[in-house]
C-alpha cells in the first residue's frame, strides 16, 4: 500500500478524455516520476491531487484518507506539498518572510488570528526558517526582496517553503522547465540532496528525461490519459511501448 | 519599548510628539498677521485630521496590506456615527460606551459586507462593496428616516433610526437613562469624558500668539495614537504578513495550507471597526449624523487620502488625511482679494495675470489642485508622499554621506 | 397592463443611458483591458458641449430698434444673436431651437479628440499597472476633469431644452390601442430611445461588419495572437477609445433636455454604469446593453406606488441589490465570458 493511491480516475472536459482510468500507487520515501509527450495528462492528473480539479470518477488516498473535494489549503495540511512549473513565491516579501509563512501554517494550521504579538519574536519559527535557509544555501540572501532573485534561487526558494512544512509528500511540477542545462544539473543536485537526507516521497512529472532518469526510482509513463507501463528506470528505457508512444509524439 | 522594534517605536514617539504638539506646530503664524489663515491650529480642524487619520490607518490595514481596494468604506463611518449618536440620546453623553458602540456595530456590518463580497476578488469586489454602501446611504437616506413611532405618536422614532435628510440629532426628549436630560442650563447636554465636556478648551496666548488646548482634541489625538500603534503591531505580527502574502501571491498561499478567506474577513472587519471608530468619534466632536457619510464620495474621499500619503506604509495614511483635510478647510478659504493682496507687489498687469493663473486652484476649486495632485502621485508617486521623503532623504544623503542615517530610517516606516 | 407598458416607457431613457455608457465602458475594458473611472466624466463633457453650442449659437449682439420704443421713449435696444445676421431671421431662429440635435454633429469630434488625447496621454501608461492603479488614476482624472467644468460653468444645473417640436408629451397608449389618456409619453424621451437604439445599432454593425472590427473582436478576445499576426491592435484600439469617448459624449448631449446638466451628473451615472457593466458581464457588449435596459427598466418598476408601499425604499436599492445577488449567484454576470478579470 503506498502513501498515494490513485485508483482509476477519470476526467473529462467536455468531450476530450484528459485522464481515463489513471491507477497509481507511489511508495513511501520514494521518488515517482510520472512522464509522458504533452498532452498526456500530466499536469491534470496533478491537479486531480491537490485539489485545484476534482475528477468524474475515481478515488485519490493520500496516507489513507481522501484528497477529493478538499481544497488545497486543507490538502496541504494533509502533508502535501507542491511546487510549481513557474517558481510561485511571495514576490513582493523578503527571502525570509517567504520562508516564515509555511513554518506558520504548519504551526498555526490553516487560520490563526494572532494579531498583535510581533513575528520576529516567534523564536521557534525565525530559528526554523533560518535553519531552512542554511540548508539550501540562501542565509545570505534572506533579506532580499524575492522578486528579485534569479530563477534558479526562486526555484531554491520555493523548494525551501515546500521542505520547511516537512511535507510527506512533495509534489514537483516539471522543477527544471525552461531551465538552462547548469540550473537543471543544480536542481536535480537539489532535489538528489533532499531524496537523500530527509524522510520524504517526491513524485514528479517531468519531460525532461536526464532528470527522470538521475532521480526516479519508478516511474509511470502517461500516453493520452492512460498509464502505459510502470518500472523502474532501467526497464522504462528501452521499453517499446513508451518509444512508441514518443516516437508517435514526433512524428 | 512596547513590543516594538527600535525603528517603529521612534517612529510611534515622533508621531506621538506631533500629535500632542500640534496646538503649537500648526499655529505658527501670530494672530492677526496676513499669513494666520494658514494656521490650522484650532480645534476643528485639528480634530478632523486625526480622526480622518484612524479613518485612513484603517483603510489601509485592508487595501495597504491585502491589496483589496474598497469603495465602501464609508458605509461604517456612518454606521458608526448613528451607534454613537443612539447611545447619547439612550444612554448618556459619556463618550466611552457610545465610542465601543460604534465600533461594535461597525464590526458587525463589517462582518455580513465583508462575507459577502470576500467572494469576489479584483474590480468585483470594488463593486460590490460601493453596492453595500450606497444600499446603506439610500436606506439611512430615506426609508430608515420613516416615522416608526406611528402616525399619532410622538417618540424617539419619530423620525426613523437615521433622522433622513436632515440628520440625527440630539433632542431635550430624549431618555439618557443613565445621564441627564438637559444641561444644567437647560441647554442639550454636550458629549463628555467623564465630565470632562469634548468641546472645552483653553487658551495660551503668547505674544501675538493664540494656541487652543481642547479636551475634544487630545481624547481624539489620544484614540488616534492607540489605533496607529494597533495598526503598527498588525503590521509586524504574523497577520500582517500573511496579509502581504495575499496581496502578493494567493495561489501559493493556499498551497501552503492557509485558507486565506478568513484572514481576509479578519482584516475587513478590523478596518471597518476602525472606520466605526472614526465616525463615533465624529459624532462625540459634533453630535450629529447624516447620511452624506455614507456616500460613495467618501468612500472615494478615504482612498485618495491613503494614495496620497502612500499605501501599504505606516505613516502614510495619516499624512495623507492630513495633508486633504489641510486642504479642504485651508485652502479652500483663500479667496481673489486675498491672492491679489499677496501678488500687490508686480505689477498692475502682471498681477491680474498671475492672480487668473492661481484663481481656477484655489478657494472653491481646490479639488481641482487635489484631483490634479492625486493624479501625479498614481502616475510618478506609487509610494505616496512617504516615498517622495524616502527619495528626497536618499537624494541628499548621495549629496552628504555624513549625514546620520537615523531621520532618514524613520521616514521608511514600512520597509 | 398599461400601468406595466408605462413603467417600462419611463424606464428606457434611463436604460438607455446606462446602457450607452456601459458599451463604451465595456468596448474600453474589451479591447484595451482599462478599468475606465473617468467614463463618466465623457458623458458630462458630451452633455456640456451641447450647452456650449447653444450658448455660442446664443451669442448676440446689440443693435438699435427705431420701429420700437422703450417705456422711457427711447429707441428700444435688442440683443440678436449673430445666427440671424448670417442665415436670417427663421433660419436663425430654428438653429437656436435645434441646438441640442445639432451639438451631436459638434460633439462627435470633440470627443473623438478628447478620448484620444485621454489614451495615448494618459492611459497608455497604464495597460501593464494593475487595475487598481487604473481605477485610481482615472478616478482621478474624472475628479479633474469634473473640476474643470465646474470652473467654466459653475456649480448650478443649467437647463437646455429641446427642439420646440419635441417638447410636450403625446399619447402612446392611444397609438396602440389602449384607451387615451393612459399613457402619455413625452416626446424628447422616445426620441432618445431611438437615438440610443441607432447609436448602439451602428456600434455593433461597425464591429460586425468591417474589418477593423473584425480585428478588435479578434482583439477583445484573444490579444497576444492578433498581435502575434502583425497587426497593429494598439493604434486600432486607440481608435475604439475615441469611439467609446464619442458614444458617451453623444449620450450625454441627448440627456441634456431630460436632465440639465451640471458638474457631477457623470459621476453619478458612472457608478450605476459600473454596477451596469458588471451585471452584464465584464468584456460582454451584448451583455452591458441588456443589463443596462433592464435595470433601467427594473428601477422604474420598482419606484411604482404599488411597489413602493410593500417594500418602502425599494427604488433606491433595487440596482444595487440586483448587483449583489448577479454577483453572487453569476459570477461572471449576464453575459460574461469565462477568464475575464477572474484572477
Amino acid at each position: 500500500m503506498g502513501i498515494l493511491e490513485v485508483k482509476d480516475v477519470n476526467k473529462n472536459f467536455g468531450g476530450l478524455k484528459a485522464l481515463s482510468n489513471v491507477n497509481l500507487s507511489v511508495a513511501e520515501n520514494s521518488v515517482h516520476a510520472i512522464i509522458g509527450p504533452n498532452g498526456a495528462g500530466k499536469s491534470t492528473l496533478l491537479n486531480c491531487l491537490v485539489g485545484k480539479l476534482i475528477p468524474d470518477t475515481g478515488s485519490v488516498m493520500f496516507d489513507g484518507q481522501s484528497v477529493l473535494g478538499r481544497k488545497p489549503h486543507e490538502i496541504n495540511q494533509m502533508g502535501i506539498s507542491r511546487v510549481f512549473q513557474t517558481p510561485e513565491i511571495f514576490g513582493d516579501l523578503t527571502v525570509f518572510e517567504n520562508v516564515m509563512i509555511p513554518c506558520f501554517a504548519k504551526r498555526d494550521g490553516e487560520f490563526r488570528l494572532h494579531a498583535v504579538e510581533g513575528m520576529m519574536n516567534e523564536a521557534e519559527i525565525v530559528e526554523e526558517a533560518e535553519r531552512m535557509l542554511i540548508d539550501v544555501n540562501m542565509i545570505d540572501k534572506r533579506h532580499a526582496h524575492s522578486a528579485s532573485l534569479s530563477r534558479g534561487d526562486k526555484r531554491r526558494l520555493e523548494m525551501a517553503m515546500c521542505l520547511v512544512q516537512q511535507p510527506k509528500l512533495l509534489l514537483l511540477d516539471e522543477p527544471t522547465a525552461g531551465m538552462a542545462r547548469a540550473d537543471t544539473n543544480n536542481t536535480i543536485d537539489l532535489l538528489k540532496e533532499i531524496r537523500d537526507k530527509r524522510d520524504i516521497t517526491m513524485a514528479i512529472i517531468e519531460h525532461d528525461m536526464h532528470v527522470v532518469f538521475s532521480l526516479a526510482e519508478r516511474i509511470t509513463v502517461l500516453a493520452q490519459g492512460t498509464p502505459l507501463v510502470e518500472d523502474v528506470p532501467e526497464n522504462i528505457k528501452g521499453h517499446p511501448k513508451v518509444q512508441e508512444a514518443y516516437l508517435g509524439e514526433a512524428a | 519599548m512596547f513590543g516594538l522594534n527600535k525603528k517603529d517605536s521612534t517612529l510611534l514617539l515622533i508621531v506621538a510628539g506631533l500629535v500632542l504638539l500640534a496646538p503649537f506646530l500648526l499655529n505658527p503664524f501670530p494672530e492677526g498677521s496676513a499669513m494666520a489663515q494658514f494656521n490650522a491650529g484650532y480645534p476643528d480642524l485639528m480634530q478632523r485630521f486625526v480622526i480622518f487619520g484612524i479613518f485612513a490607518i484603517g483603510f489601509n490595514i485592508l487595501f495597504g496590506l491585502t491589496g483589496y481596494l474598497s469603495f465602501g468604506h464609508a458605509a461604517f463611518l456612518g454606521v458608526g456615527s448613528y451607534a454613537a449618536m443612539w447611545m447619547f440620546k439612550l444612554f448618556g453623553m459619556n463618550v466611552l460606551p457610545a465610542l465601543a458602540l460604534s465600533i461594535l456595530m461597525s464590526g458587525l456590518f463589517a462582518v455580513v459586507i465583508g462575507y459577502v463580497s470576500l467572494r469576489r476578488s479584483g474590480i468585483y469586489f470594488s463593486i460590490l462593496t460601493l453596492a453595500f454602501a450606497m444600499m446603506s446611504y439610500a436606506l439611512a437616506y430615506s426609508v430608515l428616516a420613516a416615522d416608526m413611532d406611528g402616525p399619532d405618536q410622538q417618540g424617539l422614532l419619530q423620525k426613523g433610526l437615521t433622522g433622513g435628510e436632515t440628520g440625527l440629532q440630539l433632542t431635550l426628549d430624549d431618555p439618557r437613562i443613565l445621564g441627564q436630560q438637559t444641561a444644567g442650563d437647560g441647554n442639550l447636554p454636550v458629549p463628555s469624558l467623564f465630565g470632562l465636556e469634548m468641546r472645552s478648551a483653553s487658551e495660551l496666548n503668547v505674544g501675538d500668539w493664540v494656541f487652543t488646548f481642547s479636551a475634544g482634541y487630545y481624547f481624539s489625538a489620544i484614540v488616534m495614537l492607540l489605533s496607529f500603534y494597533l495598526s503598527i503591531r498588525i503590521f509586524r505580527s504574523p497577520f500582517g504578513l500573511v496579509l502581504r502574502s495575499i496581496k502578493s501571491n494567493q495561489q501559493r498561499l493556499s498551497y501552503t495550507g492557509m485558507n486565506p478567506k478568513p484572514y481576509m474577513l479578519a482584516a475587513f472587519v478590523i478596518s471597518g471597526m476602525y472606520a466605526g471608530l472614526a465616525g463615533g468619534l465624529m459624532a462625540a466632536m459634533d453630535p450629529l449624523a447624516g447620511p452624506e457619510r455614507m456616500f460613495w464620495t467618501a468612500s472615494g474621499e478615504v482612498v485618495l487620502m491613503t494614495i496620497l500619503g502612500g499605501v501599504g506604509t505606516l505613516i502614510g495614511p495619516v499624512l495623507g488625511a492630513g495633508a486633504i483635510k489641510y486642504m479642504e478647510n485651508i485652502l479652500s478659504k483663500i479667496n481673489s482679494d486675498i491672492l491679489h493682496s499677496w501678488f500687490a507687489f508686480l505689477p498692475d498687469g502682471l498681477e491680474d495675470f498671475v492672480v487668473t493663473l492661481i484663481y481656477p486652484f484655489i478657494g472653491k476649486g481646490w479639488h481641482l489642485t487635489l484631483g490634479i495632485i492625486f493624479m501625479l502621485v498614481v502616475i510618478f508617486l506609487p509610494g505616496g508622499l512617504v516615498e517622495g521623503g524616502q527619495r528626497i532623504a536618499r537624494a541628499m544623503r548621495r549629496k552628504k554621506q555624513t549625514a546620520s542615517d537615523d531621520d532618514t530610517k524613520a521616514k521608511q516606516p514600512a520597509e | 397592463m398599461e400601468a406595466i407598458i408605462l413603467q417600462i416607457l419611463n424606464g428606457l431613457d434611463k436604460g438607455s443611458a446606462y446602457a450607452l455608457i456601459a458599451l463604451g465602458l465595456t468596448l474600453i475594458f474589451g479591447t484595451l483591458g482599462v478599468v475606465n473611472f473617468a467614463h463618466g466624466a465623457l458623458f458630462m463633457i458630451g452633455a456640456f458641449c451641447a450647452v456650449t453650442l447653444s450658448r455660442i449659437l446664443s451669442l448676440s449682439h446689440t443693435v438699435v430698434d427705431e420701429t420700437q420704443k422703450d417705456f422711457l421713449g427711447n429707441p428700444l435696444q435688442v440683443e440678436v444673436p449673430y445666427v440671424y445676421n448670417i442665415f436670417g431671421q427663421a433660419t436663425g431662429e430654428a438653429i437656436i431651437d435645434w441646438a441640442v440635435p445639432l451639438a451631436i454633429l459638434f460633439t462627435i469630434p470633440i470627443m473623438i479628440g478628447v478620448g484620444w488625447i485621454m489614451e495615448r496621454g494618459l492611459i497608455k501608461h497604464f495597460y501593464k499597472r494593475p487595475h487598481a492603479d487604473q481605477i485610481l488614476v482615472t478616478f482621478g482624472l474624472a475628479i479633474v476633469l469634473q473640476e474643470v467644468i465646474k470652473y467654466f460653468y459653475g456649480a448650478n444645473p443649467i437647463p437646455t431644452p429641446a427642439p420646440e417640436a419635441f417638447i410636450g408629451s403625446f399619447d402612446f397608449g392611444a397609438m396602440i390601442g389602449f384607451e387615451a389618456g393612459q399613457i402619455i409619453y413625452p416626446y424628447w424621451r422616445i426620441v432618445y430611445f431611438m437615438f440610443a437604439a441607432v447609436i448602439i445599432g451602428a456600434v455593433f454593425a461597425f464591429l460586425q461588419f468591417t474589418t477593423f472590427g473584425m480585428v478588435v473582436r479578434a482583439g477583445m478576445a484573444d490579444r497576444e495572437t492578433v498581435g502575434l499576426l502583425g497587426i497593429n491592435i494598439d493604434r486600432r484600439f486607440t481608435i475604439m477609445f475615441g469611439i467609446a469617448a464619442a458614444v458617451a459624449g453623444l449620450a450625454g448631449v441627448m440627456y441634456t433636455p431630460i436632465n440639465s446638466p451640471n458638474y457631477h451628473m457623470g459621476m453619478d451615472f458612472l457608478v450605476l454604469s459600473f454596477v451596469v457593466v458588471v451585471v452584464g458581464g465584464m468584456g460582454s457588449l451584448p451583455g452591458a446593453v441588456l443589463a443596462g435596459f433592464l435595470l433601467g427598466i427594473l428601477e422604474s418598476f420598482a419606484s411604482m406606488p404599488e411597489v413602493t408601499s410593500i417594500i418602502p425604499g425599494i427604488n433606491q436599492v433595487i440596482i444595487y441589490l440586483v448587483a449583489i445577488i448577479i454577483l453572487l449567484t453569476r459570477p461572471r454576470g449576464l453575459m460574461g465570458r469565462k477568464g475575464v478579470m477572474e484572477d
